[in-house]
């Protein structure tokens, strides 16, 4: 395209933006459009992350005593269920391809839409369908075995309600596959003209891994789901150890989805972070083919490391040794990640925005995550703090305090292109703030607890452990302000914010190039790419080298 | 060329590279679905391998004539598709051969469920289902017709929509709401019921023949 088209010089021809093409509720629940399909998923998951929150809200009360005095046992174990299954399957997974990913991802490729539209919109039916299920599950009575479904006793032994709760999720499954299949071909097929594999940004890079784990990784998830309904329904002794059976299988078949699992939550919070630090430091992505490989690498390692949550399960010693070492190894291509991002900082012109807050956040909460994955992946230390609150306090900053905060960062950074509005910016910093320290006030006591011995998915515990507690459930307290107040001030923005311009961050990218909120079909032209992604300026080079497209859009400002 | 305009879906503007994109798409959800597949096997190596003398006694249970014929049919069922895939990709003559074709795929199909069902029929009479008054005295052979159970039905469900989807071509065909000539849906519900025949093919040696060669 040329420079005259991306200042907006041309004027456009009027039409209606995709929010107000078609109004009734009807245009909205048969919608093709890739934009409006990314709002409904927006909307489902919105619901479903303060269903899950509210569970454990409810679990944080709980344990401020270490004696139990909230509720029965039977409950807890049922709540902290609630939240796994909840906030793995229904917000995790889908939150950032779904809702980011089906808005950007055809829109930074320069295509009209996603390559099956209507495929699109029967996954979200899917979400609905194994939503309904799964909340069911809860309402008619709850499921207490944890979001891993652990043989036998899921199979055998629980009286709860397992059945719609696992269907749920093998449901769910289903609209992720079908997902990752759509994102997969829409890379391949609709990209724009002169946009070649190596010019894609870094985001569609990451849909597209995810969308690889996402299809390979989920159909075993369903298997093991399935052997265990077949199991508890029709008496197939698959893990009945008195029948032949073996329990330990299933622990296979789980991890060999659920550790991929952990890179379709955070690769594409990987690559919303990738294309908000550019922005925010005006300077080009260091080391581009780098962080492709390396995501690509992730996605690959990530389906060899499963072992490691097995080392106590009774596996061979020479499967954890390989086990332990591969995951070891998936730790390099993650730290190349953060050195890149860090690289990218230096000599920078940064600016502190909420969305940079964000992902400043991402960085270091994903870097403690990670370090602490170090840990557990060596055997000895595993031994020792396995299904402890060490574990707990890991994964959670990885998926919350990596993944939320990218989701949010995310949010923020594309949400006037996705409403045409401007937020409250004093506001969106101050939660920005808010949920990195409520953060790290809830799950840095955790790691303690963890070591010292407190054992995860209790009900009570040793009164010496009830200052970790009531740190943690402090900070719940405080996050849970900072996850709320968004919704409030986005909301708020909706009906009063200020008119976003086309570009109000100044930021390369396709996206950035259409009107805000954009058209039906994205682009009022077709466009045709002629450059490498962020085109910041150089190192060595002042900001007046900028793209037109962006110099513009700080004059408009 | 209006053949081309009518099959047109959005957001594509080529249709060339529509029936591309069709294929493509299909060919990722079956790299899924032979993992599906593929982790069901696996699980069964894993149980055979544990015990193989009950898995070899239990398999001489099985009813292997209902089991070839099957096969044979299925086999006949993916010559049929392919026959249609290649007619409708070449000359508008063959709309009739193509058409034809496609219902004779669907009876073989809905011929496997029906020998299928006789032979289901069969093994409850002969308490071959997991659970008390199982027929075999070896505790894992209860494993093997576990899967047997899991497997063959899992693989009816795929062959029924299968069949469904054939059924619907048929349909849209005959009423001539779609053109035949090169019209992506043929080819593409070709290649999963080929995936389908693909893995039947992989579940004839699990299912029958183990116990029987010494």
């Amino acid at each position: 395209m040329t420079d005259s088209l991306l200042a907006g010089e041309l004027p456009l021809p009027p039409r209606p933006d995709y929010l107000r093409h078609g109004s009734t509720v009807w245009s909205w629940l048969s919608t093709t459009d890739h934009k409006r399909i990314a709002i409904l998923y927006a909307v489902t998951i919105t619901i479903f992350f303060f269903l899950g929150g509210a569970a454990i809200t409810a679990v944080r009360l709980e344990l401020f005593q270490p004696n139990g005095w909230l509720m029965t046992s039977d409950s807890y174990n049922k709540l902290f269920s609630f939240h796994g299954i909840i906030m793995v399957w229904f917000f995790l997974v889908p939150s950032i391809p779904n809702t980011l990913g089906n808005f950007l991802l055809p829109l930074m490729i320069g295509a009209p839409d996603v390559a099956f539209p209507r495929l699109n919109l029967f996954s979200w039916y899917l979400t609905i369908a194994a939503g309904a299920f799964t909340v069911y599950a809860l309402v008619a009575g709850g499921v207490d075995t944890g979001w891993t479904f652990y043989t036998p006793y899921s199979s055998m032994f629980s009286n709860t309600h397992v059945f719609a709760a696992a269907a749920g999720v093998f449901v769910v499954g289903f609209a992720s596959i079908a997902t990752g299949v759509n994102f997969i071909a829409t890379t391949h097929m609709l990209r724009a003209p002169g946009m070649t594999w190596f010019r894609l940004p870094l985001f569609v890079w990451a849909i597209y891994a995810t969308s690889l784990i996402m299809v390979l990784a989920t159909p075993v998830l369903a298997i093991s789901l399935l052997l265990v309904i077949a199991e508890r329904v029709f008496g197939l002794p698959i893990f009945d150890p008195a029948r032949g059976g073996d329990p330990i299988l299933f622990q296979h078949l789980f991890w060999f989805y659920s550790h991929p699992a952990v890179y379709i939550m955070v690769l594409p919070a990987m690559g919303v972070v990738s294309e908000i630090i550019p922005c925010f430091a005006r300077r080009r992505i260091f080391g581009y083919d780098f962080m492709v490989y390396a995501m690509l690498a992730i996605a690959g390692i990530g389906f060899f490391v499963w072992g490691h949550h097995m080392f106590v399960s009774g596996q061979s010693p020479l499967a954890s040794l390989v086990f332990s070492f591969l995951s070891f190894i998936i730790a390099v291509p993650s730290a190349i990640k953060v050195f890149n991002w860090t690289a990218s900082l230096y000599r920078g012109q940064i600016s502190f925005e909420s969305p940079m807050l964000y992902a400043l956040g991402f960085v270091g909460l994903f870097t403690t995550g990670g370090l602490s994955g170090l840990f557990l992946a060596s055997i000895p230390v595993d031994v020792h703090v396995t299904d402890t609150y060490f574990v707990v306090a890991h994964f959670h900053y990885i998926m919350v305090g990596g993944s939320v905060s990218a989701f949010f960062a995310g949010m923020h950074f594309w949400w006037p292109k996705v409403t045409g509005r401007r937020y409250p910016e004093s506001w969106a910093k101050f939660a920005a703030i808010l949920m990195y320290a409520g953060f790290n006030m809830t799950f840095l006591p955790q790691f303690f607890a963890g070591y010292l011995g407190m054992p995860r998915r209790y009900h009570t515990y040793p009164a010496e452990f009830q200052i970790y507690n009531v740190m943690s459930s402090a900070g719940a307290a405080v996050l849970a302000i900072a996850y709320l107040l968004p919704l409030f001030y986005l909301t708020w923005s909706l009906f009063y914010g200020g008119k976003a311009g086309r570009n109000p961050f100044g930021a390369t990218g396709l996206e950035w190039t259409t009107s805000s909120p954009p058209p039906p079909k994205n682009f009022d032209w077709q466009p045709r790419i002629d450059r490498a992604p962020y085109d910041y300026h150089a190192e060595g080079m002042s900001a007046g080298t900028d793209p037109p497209e962006m110099q513009n859009a700080k004059e408009t400002q | 060329m209006s053949d081309e305009t009518a099959m047109l879906r959005e957001p594509w503007v080529d249709f060339s590279r529509q029936r591309e994109a069709g294929k493509f798409g299909i060919w990722v959800f079956l790299a899924s679905e032979t993992l599906f597949f593929g982790a069901l096997m696996l699980t069964y190596s894993v149980c055979r391998i544990e015990h193989p003398a009950a898995f070899a006694a239990a398999g001489r249970e099985t009813n292997i004539w209902y089991g070839t014929i099957n096969t044979a049919v299925l086999l006949t069922s993916s010559l049929t598709i392919a026959v249609a895939a290649q007619g409708a990709e070449s000359y508008a003559r063959l709309r009739r051969l193509v058409i034809a074709c496609l219902v004779v795929t669907a009876l073989l199909g809905l011929a496997f469920i029906v020998i299928k069902g006789f032979e289901y029929k069969e093994d409850m009479d002969k308490h071959l289902v997991p659970g008390a008054g199982f027929a075999l005295p070896e505790r894992a052979a209860q494993l093997f017709f576990g899967f047997y159970w899991l497997v063959t039905s899992v693989h009816a469900i795929h062959l029924s929509i299968g069949i469904a989807l054939v059924g619907r071509l048929v349909w849209v065909l005959l009423r001539r709401e779609l053109p035949v000539t090169e019209n992506p849906e043929i080819e593409v519900t070709a290649l999963y019921w080929h995936l389908v025949d693909i893995v039947w093919i992989f579940l004839y040696p699990l299912i029958y023949l183990p116990g029987r060669s010494s």
